[in-house]
């Protein structure tokens, strides 16, 4: 009897252990041979890309010592939030300090944060968190009528095929990425201005107005677009619970 | 057999008489019934709604959302689309606009798309099994279901199942399909659009009928075997071909072309000899280029190994190391007599400007580029060889080659690629098994699937592999069951073509190049369909003799083509007769002549309530506008009646373009055109007094 009831546990446990195994992922992390103080971007931060989509741009980050020099060999590790797809997630520092990753975004639309860590000398870690982000639907439609529209006066940026009318305004457009402006200003407001032009909230006429060009839901996609970019990031009203 | 002695114990115990084995037997009936419930009540999708109403239970609009969900499985059912989706049964939120900031799945708010989910189920843009209710089941590949859920990064491609129509929303889709049709894609596979029309390819890869005239044998040797080491941005892709397949496909092309009427101008040629070690030759030759504006079309590596330029023609780095001058000074003069459908423009160039420019493009060289390349002498065995690989290849796909026919389906067709059965397919080894990794892996690694394949190796990036996984996507069953209702058509190919005269003036001069007629040519410059009731007659002559930019930011301009008054005329003429809008009557306003008060109401609506400055230049010392173009000469230049219709309403006469409608006032449109048609610039003035 006894027998049998071990002999019943024991295929019990096995069966359930070989069922719920699930195949664990290791990184292979190489060894650093060498430590620094800071991690800093070299470039790749802040890109825009739709959502699932990798970035045109890799992300380069060095890691210095405490001279402010680029340290061979450190150790980097990456972690981002789930959906984000980091290749290759660790590794060390090449021969000019820097660590090469290529990202893509996960499916939903937003701001991803990765964090850059590299252990120092004393065991401590240096972080660095750097954002990109991920583009819906509405968010790509307004980036398109961004570049079509909005961008040459609001884009201080100038490329030999597009420069920028930024300099020649005498009251300058707020480029999209201010956040501590726009976020003040709330959709209702944005849409107001777009529609009508600066006059609309006593702002410059030399802004004018788009309603009679874009759709309603063109508007709502570039106030998305606007939204997605601002830096500081903007946070929707939030939540109001009910009281009880 | 007796059983051991522990067990026939309880055999006895258990089962010893009729009664007792009845009741062990109905219980166990019992329980087996008692599964079918359990299992129904265990649902992944019963744990999920219970999950929703959890999670809305402490929202401030539960109320609502209570009242909004309805619990049990649901379902979409459209037939006419052969949707079945009970997806919504698990994505409970998804027209929930409240729930906006709720980032778990299943509950998220579907983001704002112009089309209704009732209208559409979801399984049409995001595949998966509709009718599925369970997760694996609906999202993931399984024995019964091919077709898991489509990545994030192909999303894109569903849009293309029912427009045919480049979207705005769908940059992917759209550089894909420009793709397909520019890298020679299709001149290998056939692709069908649902409408059953085939779609063609828009590159123009070069006859070959006439190459030795062109290049030698050693360029065309070094450009087979990898011809992005002759030029970056070449579209020919590497088909990675062998030493000694590359040298009789070589020896091949060069014994098959006959020779062209190319015409020999001498001092052309002795012209360009004296360029080379010249250095003051040399700045008129480059100021010649510029001028030309031939970096519109074409780009060249500068010394920080940027392309400057264009991409409308090839790039033109190591020109100097491919083609001979004496083919050169031809193909300057006038393109046409080598290659007669090109898309460059015929120059009228002197002979002595050709070989100015034969001169400055030969110095274009790469020394590095053939130093290895030796070849012998074709031996007729390797020309036969070389015959037999170009047949092998498919190169007439693309190429026109004497004595080789242009071969039916060479590749297989891609109509409904974007649904092709996984069962289906030959997956290299390493390759996940879902259709899109297959397809995603082919067009990276094409000879990868096996020895002995044709497709040859593309240099694309990762963005341009996705761009094209989405075109290739849109191409499905779905697609071509689509209810007519539910698509929208392509734009119809226009095979515009103008008439007389001046229109072999266009066709000589390649007009469509850059810009659009009637809806067919290129988009870097303006449509000009309607610019006989746009501009001048006087202007448009000056703008043929001498093309000044109208926008001050522009880099890329009209070049001076050096016509003869003649053929002005002819094309000024064909211009302001045929190219009319039917909308204006350019004669309806006057050009001149409008009241100082008139003028002054437009000056002031000008400046403040509609502040055109922001964009444009009229007083060359205070306005800054870059945008649009500078207005300071627009009285000679514009109608009246285009300029009063621009103000009501720009798009309706360029779609597309940045001004924004104002809706203005009939008064305001009139007084800003009577302003506006007093800016006749400094040249008109001098007419005036004159």
């Amino acid at each position: 009897m006894k027998r049998t009831a071990c002999l019943l546990i024991f295929l019990v446990t096995a069966l359930s252990v070989g069922c719920s195994r699930q195949p664990k992922t290791f990184v292979l992390v190489a060894k650093p041979t060498a430590y620094g103080t800071a991690i800093v971007e070299s470039s790749g931060g802040k890109q825009t890309a739709g959502v699932g989509t990798p970035l045109l741009q890799p992300v380069v980050l060095q890691v210095n010592d405490e001279q402010g020099n680029a340290v061979t060999g450190a150790l980097v590790i990456l972690h981002g939030p789930s959906g984000i797809y980091l290749d290759p997630a660790a590794g060390t520092t090449d021969s000019s300090g820097q660590f090469t990753t290529n990202v893509s975004l996960g499916v939903i639309p937003g701001r991803y944060q990765i964090t850059a860590s590299t252990t120092t000398k004393t065991g401590k870690t240096a972080e660095l968190k750097i954002e990109e982000i991920a583009f819906g639907y509405q968010e790509m439609l307004g980036s398109q009528l961004n570049d079509q529209y909005c961008a040459r006066c609001h884009n201080q940026e100038s490329s030999p095929e597009r420069v920028s009318n930024y300099d020649n305004l005498e009251v300058k457009p707020h480029p999209f990425t201010e956040g501590d402006t726009l976020n003040k200003m709330s959709d209702a407001d944005l849409t107001a201005i777009i529609s009508h032009g600066g006059p609309a909230l006593n702002k410059s006429p030399l802004m004018a107005p788009y309603g009679y060009t874009l759709s309603k839901s063109e508007i709502q996609a570039v106030i998305a677009y606007i939204r997605m970019v601002s830096d500081p990031p903007y946070g929707a009203p939030g939540i109001v619970y009910a009281q009880k | 057999m007796r059983l051991p002695d522990p067990l026939e114990k309880l055999r006895q115990r258990f089962f010893g008489d009729t009664v007792r084995t009845f009741g062990w037997i109905s219980l166990l009936l019992l329980i087996l019934l008692a599964i079918a419930p359990a299992k129904n009540h265990f649902a992944d999708w019963r744990r999920y709604q219970r999950g929703y109403e959890h999670l809305i239970r402490t929202r401030s609009d539960a109320v609502t959302l209570q009242r909004h969900f309805e619990p049990g499985v649901q379902q979409i059912w459209l037939p006419e689309m052969g949707v079945v989706d009970r997806c919504t049964t698990c994505h409970s939120a998804l027209k929930e606009t409240t729930l906006m900031d709720v980032t778990i799945q299943p509950y998220r708010h579907h983001p704002d798309i112009p089309h209704k989910l009732d209208e559409f189920g979801c399984s049409v843009c995001h595949r998966g099994q509709g009718t599925a209710t369970s997760v694996e089941d609906a999202h993931q590949s399984t024995l019964a279901w091919e077709e898991p859920i489509l990545p994030a990064k192909y999303l894109e491609s569903s849009c293309g199942q029912c427009h045919q129509q480049d979207l705005k929303g769908t940059p992917q889709l759209n550089l894909g399909r420009k793709m397909l049709t520019q890298y020679g894609c299709v001149h290998c596979h056939t692709v069908k659009r649902p409408d059953g029309s085939t779609i063609t390819g828009t590159d123009d890869p070069p006859t070959l009928t006439h190459i030795a005239d062109k290049t030698s044998r050693e360029w065309i040797y070094a450009w087979l075997k990898d011809p992005q080491a002759y030029a970056t941005t070449a579209t020919m892709p590497n088909f990675k071909l062998k030493d000694e397949d590359a040298r009789d496909i070589s020896a091949f092309l060069i014994s098959s072309s006959t020779p062209a009427s190319l015409k020999l101008v001498q001092a052309s040629l002795d012209a360009a000899k004296k360029v080379k070690d010249d250095a003051a030759l040399q700045t008129k030759a480059a100021s010649l280029y510029g001028e030309s504006f031939c970096a519109s079309c074409h780009a060249v590596q500068n010394a920080a190994g940027n392309l400057v330029g264009g991409n409308v023609g090839p790039e033109l780095t190591k020109v100097g190391s491919k083609v001979k001058p004496e083919w050169l000074q031809a193909w300057v003069r006038n393109p046409h007599d080598y290659d007669p459908p090109t898309g460059m423009p015929h120059y009228r160039f002197s002979d002595q400007e050709v070989g100015l420019l034969t001169g400055f493009l030969m110095g274009k060289s790469d020394s590095d580029l053939l130093a290895n390349v030796h070849l012998d002498a074709a031996t007729p065995e390797q020309i036969a060889h070389g015959k037999r690989l170009v047949n092998d290849y498919g190169c007439a796909s693309c190429h026109e080659i004497n004595g080789i026919k242009r071969p039916e389906n060479f590749a297989p067709e891609l109509t409904k690629i974007g649904s092709k059965p996984a069962n289906q397919l030959a997956f290299a080894p390493g390759v996940p098994h879902t259709l899109y990794d297959y397809i995603n892996a082919k067009i990276r690694q094409p000879r990868a699937f096996g020895p002995g394949l044709k497709m040859p190796q593309y240099t694309f990036n990762t963005a341009q592999v996705d761009a094209l996984m989405n075109a290739l996507l849109s191409h499905n069953e779905r697609a071509l069951t689509m209810p007519a209702a539910k698509t929208v058509a392509a734009l119809p190919v226009s095979h515009y073509e103008p008439a007389g005269k001046a229109g072999q003036l266009i066709t000589d001069l390649n007009c469509f190049s850059c810009h659009a007629i009637n809806g067919r040519g290129g988009d870097m410059a303006p449509d000009i369909t309607w610019e006989g009731s746009s501009v001048q007659r006087d202007w448009l002559v000056q703008f043929f003799r001498n093309p000044n930019t109208l926008r001050p930011a522009l880099i890329r301009r009209m070049p001076k083509f050096n016509l003869t008054d003649a053929e002005i005329n002819t094309l000024t003429d064909y211009i302001m007769t045929v190219y009319q809008s039917p909308k204006i009557d350019r004669d309806s306003m006057p050009l001149s002549g409008y009241s100082a008060g008139q003028v002054e109401l437009g000056k002031q609506l000008y400046y403040s309530k509609y502040s055109c400055q922001a964009c444009h230049i009229i007083d060359t010392k205070q306005d800054k506008g870059y945008i649009g173009p500078t207005l300071s000469h627009v009285g000679s230049r514009l109608t009246a009646a285009w300029v009063y219709n621009w103000m009501k309403d720009p798009q309706a006469l360029r779609p597309g373009t940045q001004e924004p409608k104002r809706n203005m006032s009939d008064d305001d449109a009139r007084a800003l055109t009577a302003f506006l048609m007093s800016q006749k610039g400094r040249d008109g003035q001098e007419a005036k007094k004159r």
